[in-house]
């Protein structure tokens, strides 16, 4: 029973930080364009598809294959915003969400047609053996999944902290206005998010598929809108926010997989996130914001 | 002055009147002449239905300014609970499907309440996540019930709403119509428009900007579960997997494109885009591409330079003038 929790937990990290690797995509575009990008659970399906051509179709080895996947993403991440987003910077926030929901739906039904409804089936390009600690399985996917997420995520905090690029990024969120005033080009700092969005989506697309090895065109809605609850969890604009919020997402639907229903485990997810906006709507480490008048 | 405006309100309430007679005469003409095949009669009902959800998704969407993206979940609601109430009663036709209606409105009303709760506390982009949640939570709540058939879903289902009985749901539309159209233009319906252009404001000068908000989600919700009954009596078969994410976005498309605030745009929309489909059977694959383009392009165009130019060119002005008083922001 002990060792049934605890291979449960374990997945449940596993699942749960590739949801903090999306969640952070969210986040930090909320944080500096405050807009949903709902076509970011999408990115995660191209991502997917980019690296099933490169490998099946191409016959490219795998490292090469990781790059191209991680170009294509953050390609179209750039060209999403560029055409989808920009012109529309100045408009009314529903003008922007239903863009944002017309994106995600071309990415879709573009994919629909490219490589139709039947899902592919799709050999992991991880193989490592999985190891036992103590009567615990550890299956190598696991291993590497987490030790990828956590160089993203150290490599990330060290870029936005230290960097100069990334302290643009955070004077752009903090105040577009002042940023633009001090010669921050505000452009390009939203482009760079973007970028750097889309490639996060496509590591996780890429750890995605070799856990579920099967592609179909709607494969990404569902952990594009997990990751987004796992990102107000956490409290939206918030990065280590979308990575706390990402585990700990992770880590209830693994639980409630096990030990409620598999069924109603979706349902226990949004339910989770009906009940922390009726009781904190900032999320865990996310700041309250006053309404101005 | 008043005297005037009552009087171009008759007028008003007159043109749609024989916009509704005229409509109806055409379609018993055409039918009793036998003009209309197979094809375009089985159209009827599907059009009528997409009417009723667009027009209470317009409610939310066009006059309370949120974004719903959980219309279908209310459908599906309204549609499992009719057609259990016709399947498990023995009673005269018109008995069952009455009470259907009433109770799968009542209920998706309900559920409309449910959620309209939580948005006593949000807006705008987690409003638009919850209700997709919702939808989500509804869908996989219909796949593990017992009584809901699951995956597999409900079947023979009584006909009750096929194109033979178009006058019924016929009528059915037109009440919707009219009740939305009326309490858009009632008291509540500018308090819901107020919310929508200035909800700070509207608070300030004493409405209850939380009564309104879960008011405008339950009206909503009651006549998209109508929509549900008449469409699980016309299909005869129901999947939970049918009432996806995708019908709520098709149902949204259809406001869109009617234009956001707009009755009678959405009537068209819904009704072009019914049929359009089923008139171009051969490009269906292209359908959901087209849907997500047109929800792009017109977003691009109602905030672009060309739309302000067309509006400050004397001509083009005048079309739109009249459209662009009622569309908020």
């Amino acid at each position: 029973m002990f060792n049934n929790i605890l291979e449960q937990l374990i997945n449940g990290l596993r699942t749960g930080s590739i949801y903090a690797l999306i969640a952070l995509g969210y986040t930090m575009v909320y944080g500096i364009a405050k807009m949903i990008n709902f076509a970011h659970g999408d990115i995660i399906m191209v991502g997917a598809y980019a690296l099933y051509v490169a490998i099946v179709l191409l016959h490219l080895p795998v490292i090469p294959a990781i790059i191209f996947t991680c170009v294509v993403c953050s390609v179209l991440g750039i060209l999403i915003e560029r055409i989808a987003y920009k012109p529309l910077r100045n408009a009314p926030r529903l003008a922007v969400l239903i863009t944002a929901i017309g994106v995600s739906y071309f990415l879709q039904s573009a994919s629909l047609l490219i490589f139709k409804a039947t899902p592919i089936p799709f050999q992991s390009i991880i193989n490592i053996q999985s190891i036992n600690i103590g009567g615990v399985t550890i299956s190598g996917i696991t291993i590497v999944t987490l030790v990828v997420t956590t160089i993203s995520m150290i490599a990330l905090t060290l870029f936005i902290n230290k960097t100069k690029a990334g302290s643009a990024m955070r004077a752009v969120s903090e105040d577009m206005g002042a940023a633009q005033l001090v010669g921050i080009n505000v452009n390009r700092t939203i482009t760079l998010t973007f970028a750097i969005g889309s490639f996060l989506a496509a590591v996780a697309g890429i750890l995605y598929i070799c856990q579920y090895q099967s592609l179909k065109p709607t494969m990404g809605a569902l952990p594009g809108i997990k990751a987004f609850v796992a990102a107000v969890l956490g409290g939206i604009g918030s990065i280590p926010g979308a990575m706390l919020g990402g585990i700990i997402l992770g880590i209830i639907e693994s639980l409630s997989k096990a030990f409620i229903s598999t069924e109603l485990s979706d349902a226990i997810v949004f339910s989770v996130l009906v009940i922390v906006l009726l009781v904190k709507p900032s999320g865990f480490l996310g700041k309250k914001k006053n309404e101005k008048v | 002055m008043e005297n005037l405006k009552k009087k171009f309100a008759g007028k008003q309430a007159f043109i749609n009147l024989a916009i509704i007679v005229l409509t109806y005469v055409l379609l018993t003409v055409l039918m009793s002449a036998g003009l209309l095949n197979r094809q375009y009669t089985s159209l009827l009902v599907p059009i009528a239905i997409n009417v009723i959800l667009a027009v209470s998704l317009n409610l939310i969407t066009g006059f309370l300014g949120e974004l719903s993206l959980g219309h279908a979940g209310f459908m599906s609601i309204g549609a499992y609970v009719g057609a259990l109430i016709t399947i498990n009663m023995d009673a005269p036709e018109i008995v069952e499907l009455t009470l259907a209606l009433l109770a799968g409105g009542a209920v998706a009303a309900f559920f409309g309440f449910v959620i309209g709760m939580p948005v006593l506390r949000l807006n705008g982009d987690y409003l638009a996540i919850v209700t997709l949640g919702f939808g989500e939570i509804i869908k996989s709540v219909l796949i593990s019930m017992k009584i809901t058939n699951g995956a597999k879903g409900l079947q023979r289902i009584p006909l009750y709403t096929t194109y033979k009985s178009y006058t019924l749901v016929f009528i059915l539309m037109v009440i919707s119509i009219l009740a939305i159209m009326n309490i858009v233009k009632s008291r509540h319906g500018r308090a819901i428009c107020s919310i929508r252009d200035n909800s700070i404001a509207t608070q300030s000068i004493g409405i209850n900007v939380s009564r309104f908000k879960v008011m405008t989600f339950v009206i909503s919700a009651f006549f998209a579960g109508i929509a549900g009954v008449l469409y699980a009596h016309n299909v005869g078969i129901l999947k939970p997997t049918t009432f996806d994410y995708n019908k709520s976005i098709e149902i949204l498309v259809i406001v869109v494109l009617g234009g956001m605030g707009s009755i009678r745009g959405s009537v068209i929309a819904a009704i072009i885009l019914t049929a359009l489909p089923e008139l171009l059977r051969g490009a269906d694959d292209f359908r959901m591409l087209l849907y997500a383009v047109v929800l792009i392009i017109i977003m691009l165009f109602n905030h672009s330079k060309i739309k302000e130019g067309l509006l400050n060119n004397n001509i083009f002005g005048k079309l739109f003038k009249s459209n662009e008083e009622k569309v908020g922001e």
